[in-house]
């Protein structure tokens, strides 16, 4: 347990935390990316898809058990990884007081130097989805979220247009923290740094396949594909 | 060719600053940029105003005194250069240019463009070494290296400590510096017994001297005059997370 | 400025105390006879040790090891700044690693023979025995020697020897050695052991009873003029080849700091041996304020040549082969564009004092790879030199790959500096001088990948061995400045400091510093005769004169002031300035850097005069700048035998 504290009171170690976590939330989107898809087989796959996740690991565990571990798991990465992020942020701002007038960015991409801020708005939006699909206290009519119709719920939350414009821009969001994320993962953890070009397509991969997955669905919804 | 420059004065460390106009007239394009500064400073003695003070010694991009930021560029815009490589063919005639300092509370400034670095000497003393007294080393040949890291320990000892690293990374890291140097010893087999304390305790400096974090942003790879490479930051991060779980040695790296 | 306290050497001839007895056993024989100091009394001395190249870095550090309380002074903001780290070739050692012959003993002999019989036998030939030491001291802290498949430690040859001796670091040898001695000196001040002064310059030496006892610096960031004590002081400041002010120094380096103590009465030994070095980027115009230096090694491959027609402006491409001079092959057939630094240098000045020289100004010749690159293809030349290549085109804007390169000879090393016995000590007691600041084991020219080893031979292996033999007969004094010496002095130098700031004329310090270098490139450079030194002489006091009544220096003395550091340092120049050409008029002979027009064979070549000049010219300051009081350490050869060079 010491490693572990001597490592969190560096950068590099909260970096590290922050790059153990992260593989953790990608895992998560990657995996919920193949859940969401399950829309285009149609009401009763994804809802057995939605049912099968609270069953998960019965008859050994109870209903909704390894749910909601895996959700405190979610949790735990989550607070770590803002937390380090909170903590190393301060540093930097403290570390240049005074800015430079002119300063122009040679090699830094758009997605790395919107890390920050665009992890605040993908805060929002989790808390937002939150309550938006899971517990259906926001963007609905009253009644209409029925927590054992998920496909409905997914047809009705996002043919309200401005819904899916905040999911397809959260999602844009997403696809920027990723590009810059994942391939940070190999260089924050020091994965051998000679295979850099293999990293960063793997980053585009994923970030591609995450955005592309994620917002053809709110498309589809308005379009009329999936109703 | 004429150009106009912005240029940071400051007349001491706690003082308030601001940019100055000064116009530089007939600049020969085979002038380097230092060379045009001097000139600028030959007109300011000559007007009773005080000369620019910048930081400069060798002039031929090994030193690694001199150092500032021309447009938001640290070292100016060519890329693998120093500023006092730079010659001012790379300009055109009515360019507009601002001069400021690096900065970084981790660098204060003491007078106009020049910065104290010594939090870089900081994180050597840290661990930046190998102990290897006077006189106790064994024959050179009795300590084989494979070529290939000793290649790659060059690239990182290339290092000259000019601090651009710093100015140019949006967070005032110190990574690529301490990088550099935990790379350079750590390629080496000599380098191998303080390896993990060396990564430790370079680390902990750095962390001590108010330099910011990294996010991996690439800048400092950029602006970097000897083109280090960021792949010394992956090498440092995993040495450092590799080190951390490894007791410390008993003996203190750092003494007699 | 007052010299009481200096030491009057003794009359008549020098005495360096070498040890006697075969050259093989005298620096063991020396070392069995110096006196030691209890571990246990070494931190109750103090020794200064003022600057951090090569010799100071590694000086400082060893001796912070062995115990004792070492203060490190640097005017740069940090100990790796030092000129050493501008070095690039290599650095000899007699490893015989190749299994050519090389040995200790030829080490030596090459060293003795290429500083034209000018350098003293025994420091030379322990030099040579240090040489493998260095290597092993540095590999050990990590310096990234350049090494084979096999692990093993590559080598070169390098000018001047038919062994395959110099190890090198890329072209970066300088840089990591002195890097090296840098972390090994920041371990120390890590440790406790060295308490490191940086941003601090050295503006005199304070002498107690004819002991060297401390210095007096100026803080360059508050201004402040400080007294330091110690028991001993080490000067390892480097060399004044800017007092040439083109040269490929770094700026800031300066005489400064040997010239104080010269004038606390260190003799100054042959100020005037200086060396040009041949393959330099010309001077491109007005502006320029100095020179590049780019490896000897582009000579390997690259052939040097001018147009043979005076006045030929047409661009090199546009010349014909039969109408260009390859003079360096022409008049040297055997060692052809391989020749030696002075040899070279002085070929290149006389055909542009022909009118045959190209570029701007007429001051250049050609350094071709074309027949290279015809032979070889562009990519093997690129990977041998494409470092060179950028660095000039960096420079001048022109690709040599496709252009010939133009060079021209600079001003680079000198060989001269303060006179020192076996044990590097001054003739001032316990002030020690160590590197390019001291006269040196080079004689009148220094070979190539020689500056790097006596550095660091000086300050790994020779200073903690003798500082501490002269620490152990005296009694530790602690560092208390309360002394009425130390007042002197120090106000001695806040009064140097004030009326350079009270002059109030018209010209910048740089204008007076290139006008001291115009006069010494053109009457005392790489060519010098009787009329010019003389016309030197007379136009150096002038300009020293004008200084003192025109140079103006802006803000104050409290603060960060680089035309003030400036100041001082041309101050200083322009009086070392005319001691150089005094020994360069005196030193009739022509020897290695040193080349007097009247003395030379019928085909131009230097002519030595060992019936007279086989000695070492040590001046002593006697308070009136024009009259020096010469003093001569004669040299003499029992193991290498006075011989004419030739490179023919």
């Amino acid at each position: 347990m010491s490693a572990v504290a001597a490592l969190w009171s560096t950068s590099i170690g909260k970096k590290a935390v922050m790059a153990v976590t992260g593989i953790v939330l990608v895992g998560f989107v990657i995996l919920h990316l193949a859940g969401n898809l399950k829309i285009y087989l149609g009401a009763g796959a994804f809802d057995a898809y939605a049912r099968g996740l609270r069953e998960l690991g019965e008859p050994i565990l109870a209903y909704g058990q390894a749910l909601w571990t895996l959700r405190l798991i979610l949790l735990a990465a989550v607070v770590l990884h803002i937390v380090a992020a909170v903590q190393l942020t301060l540093t930097s701002w403290a570390a240049r007081p005074v800015a430079y007038t002119e300063k122009e960015a040679v090699a830094a991409t758009y997605a790395a130097r919107t890390m920050r801020w665009g992890g605040v708005i993908l805060v929002l939006f989790v808390v937002y989805h939150i309550l938006h699909f899971t517990l259906g206290a926001v963007g609905y009519a009253p009644g209409q979220f029925q927590e054992a119709s998920a496909y409905r719920n997914v047809v009705n939350g996002f043919r309200v247009w401005y819904v899916s414009a905040f999911y397809i821009v959260a999602q844009a969001a997403l696809g920027l923290h990723l590009y810059h994320g994942v391939w940070s993962m190999f260089q924050t953890l020091g994965v051998d740094a000679r295979s850099n070009g293999v990293y960063r397509g793997l980053a585009v991969v994923v970030a591609v396949v995450v955005v592309v997955g994620n917002v053809s669905i709110p498309l589809a919804v308005l379009g009329g594909l999936v109703k | 060719m004429n150009l106009t420059l912005k240029v940071w004065r400051q007349k001491g460390a706690g003082a308030p600053g601001r940019f100055v106009t000064y116009e530089a007239r007939d600049v020969s394009p085979a002038t380097s940029f230092l060379e045009m500064l001097d000139a600028v400073n030959e007109g300011l003695i000559a007007r009773g105003e005080a000369p620019i003070a910048f930081e400069h010694d060798c002039r031929e991009g090994i030193c690694g005194s001199c150092g500032f930021v021309i447009n938001g560029v640290p070292h100016g815009p060519r890329r693998g250069t120093t500023v006092c490589q730079l010659h001012m063919r790379v300009f055109e005639d009515g360019d507009v240019l601002t001069l400021e300092p690096w900065r970084a509370r981790a660098f204060p400034i003491l007078k106009d463009l020049v910065v104290d670095r010594s939090a870089l000497d900081r994180i050597i003393q840290a661990g930046g070494f190998i102990s290897a007294p006077t006189g106790s080393a064994p024959d050179a040949n009795a300590i084989l290296a494979p070529k290939e890291d000793a290649e790659r320990a060059f690239d990182a000892a290339a290092c000259i400590g000019c601090g651009a690293c710093v100015a140019a990374c949006p967070n005032a890291s110190a990574m690529l510096f301490t990088a550099a140097k935990v790379s350079h010893l750590g390629l080496f087999p000599q380098g191998q017994p303080e390896r993990w304390d060396r990564a430790r305790d370079m680390v902990r400096a750095m962390d001590g001297e108010a330099f910011g974090s990294c996010t991996n942003m690439r800048e400092c790879e950029a602006a970097c005059p000897k083109e280090i490479s960021i792949a010394f930051i992956a090498r440092l991060n995993r040495d450092l997370v590799k080190a951390s779980f490894r007791p410390r040695r008993a003996a203190a790296a750092a003494g007699v | 400025m007052s010299t009481e306290t200096a030491v009057r050497p003794r009359e008549g001839a020098l005495d360096a105390r070498v040890p006697p007895g075969p050259i093989e056993r005298k620096w063991e024989r020396r070392r069995f006879e110096m006196k030691l100091v209890n571990p246990a009394n070494r931190r109750k001395y103090t020794i200064l040790v003022v600057g951090t190249g090569l010799a100071g870095g590694a000086g400082a550090a060893s001796l912070g090891e062995l115990g004792y309380n070492v203060k490190c002074f640097s005017y740069h903001d940090s100990p790796r700044r030092a000129h050493s780290i501008s070095a690039q070739g290599g650095i000899n050692a007699a490893k015989n690693y190749r299994n050519d012959g090389d040995s200790v003993f030829r080490l030596f002999y090459d060293t003795v023979k290429g500083g034209d019989f000018r350098a003293r036998e025994g420091n030379v030939y322990r030099l040579a025995e240090l040489s493998g030491n260095i290597i092993d001291q540095c590999v050990a802290q990590g310096v990234p020697f350049a090494r084979e498949y096999g692990g093993l430690l590559d080598t070169r040859s390098f000018g001047g020897a038919l062994v395959s001796r110099t190890f090198y670091a890329r072209g970066q040898t300088g840089q990591q050695l002195l890097l090296g001695a840098y972390q090994a000196l920041e371990r120390q001040i890590a440790a406790g052991t060295v308490r490191m002064f940086p941003r601090t310059e050295m503006l005199d030496l304070v002498v107690v009873d004819g002991r060297a006892r401390g210095i007096v610096t100026r803080n360059l960031v508050t201004g402040a003029i400080e007294a330091h004590a110690g028991d001993a002081v080490v000067l390892a400041t480097g060399g004044y080849a800017n007092v040439f002010y083109l040269s490929t120094n770094a700026k800031a380096s300066n005489a400064t700091a040997i010239w104080r103590a010269h004038r606390r009465g260190a003799l100054f030994a042959n100020p005037c041996y200086t060396q040009i070095h041949p393959t330099c980027i010309p001077v491109s115009g007005e502006h320029q304020s100095k020179l590049t230096l780019m490896s000897e090694s582009l000579r390997n491959d690259g052939r040097v040549w001018v147009p043979k027609r005076a006045g030929d402006t047409r661009p090199p491409d546009r010349i014909p082969e039969a109408e260009r001079d390859y003079y360096l092959e022409r008049k040297y057939p055997s060692y052809g564009n391989l020749a030696p630094r002075d040899i070279s240098s002085r070929a290149a000045k006389e055909v542009c004092d022909q009118g045959r020289g190209v570029g701007p100004g007429g001051r250049g010749v050609y350094l071709d790879f074309a027949d290279a690159i015809a032979r070889f293809g562009e990519d093997k030349i690129r990977e041998r030199y494409g470092n060179l290549f950028d660095m000039y085109e960096r420079i001048t804007g022109e690709n040599g790959y496709k252009v010939p390169m133009r060079i021209y000879p600079a001003a680079h090393y000198v060989m001269g500096g303060l006179w020192v016995d076996y044990d590097l000590m001054s003739t001032i007691p316990g002030l020690f001088v160590g590197g390019e600041a001291n006269f040196s084991d080079h004689g009148a020219n220094r070979l190539g990948a020689s500056a790097l080893m006596q550095g660091l031979a000086d300050g790994y292996f020779i200073l903690p061995y003798t500082l501490g033999h002269y620490l152990a007969q005296v009694t530790p004094a602690g560092d208390d400045t309360r002394v009425p010496a130390f007042d002197a002095v120090r106000r001695e130098v806040q009064d140097g400091v004030r009326r350079l700031l009270a002059v109030g004329g018209s010209r910048s310090v740089d204008s007076f510093h290139r006008d001291l270098g115009r006069v010494m490139w053109e009457l005392c450079g790489m060519a010098r005769n009787d009329a010019g030194l003389r016309k030197a002489l007379a136009e150096i006091p002038a300009l020293r004169e004008d200084f003192w009544r025109n140079v103006r220096v802006l803000e104050s003395g409290e603060e960060l002031n680089q035309s003030l550091e400036k100041a001082g340092r041309v101050a200083d120049f322009l009086e070392l300035a005319e001691l150089l050409v005094l020994d360069a008029l005196h030193r009739t002979e022509s020897c290695g850097g040193h080349f007097r027009e009247e003395s030379q064979t019928e085909d131009g070549e230097a002519r030595r005069d060992d019936e007279r000049f086989a000695y070492v010219a040590a001046w002593e300051y006697t308070g009136t700048l024009s009259q020096p009081r010469l003093h001569k350490e004669p040299l003499a050869f029992e193991h290498v035998h006075l011989a004419t060079r030739s490179y023919k």
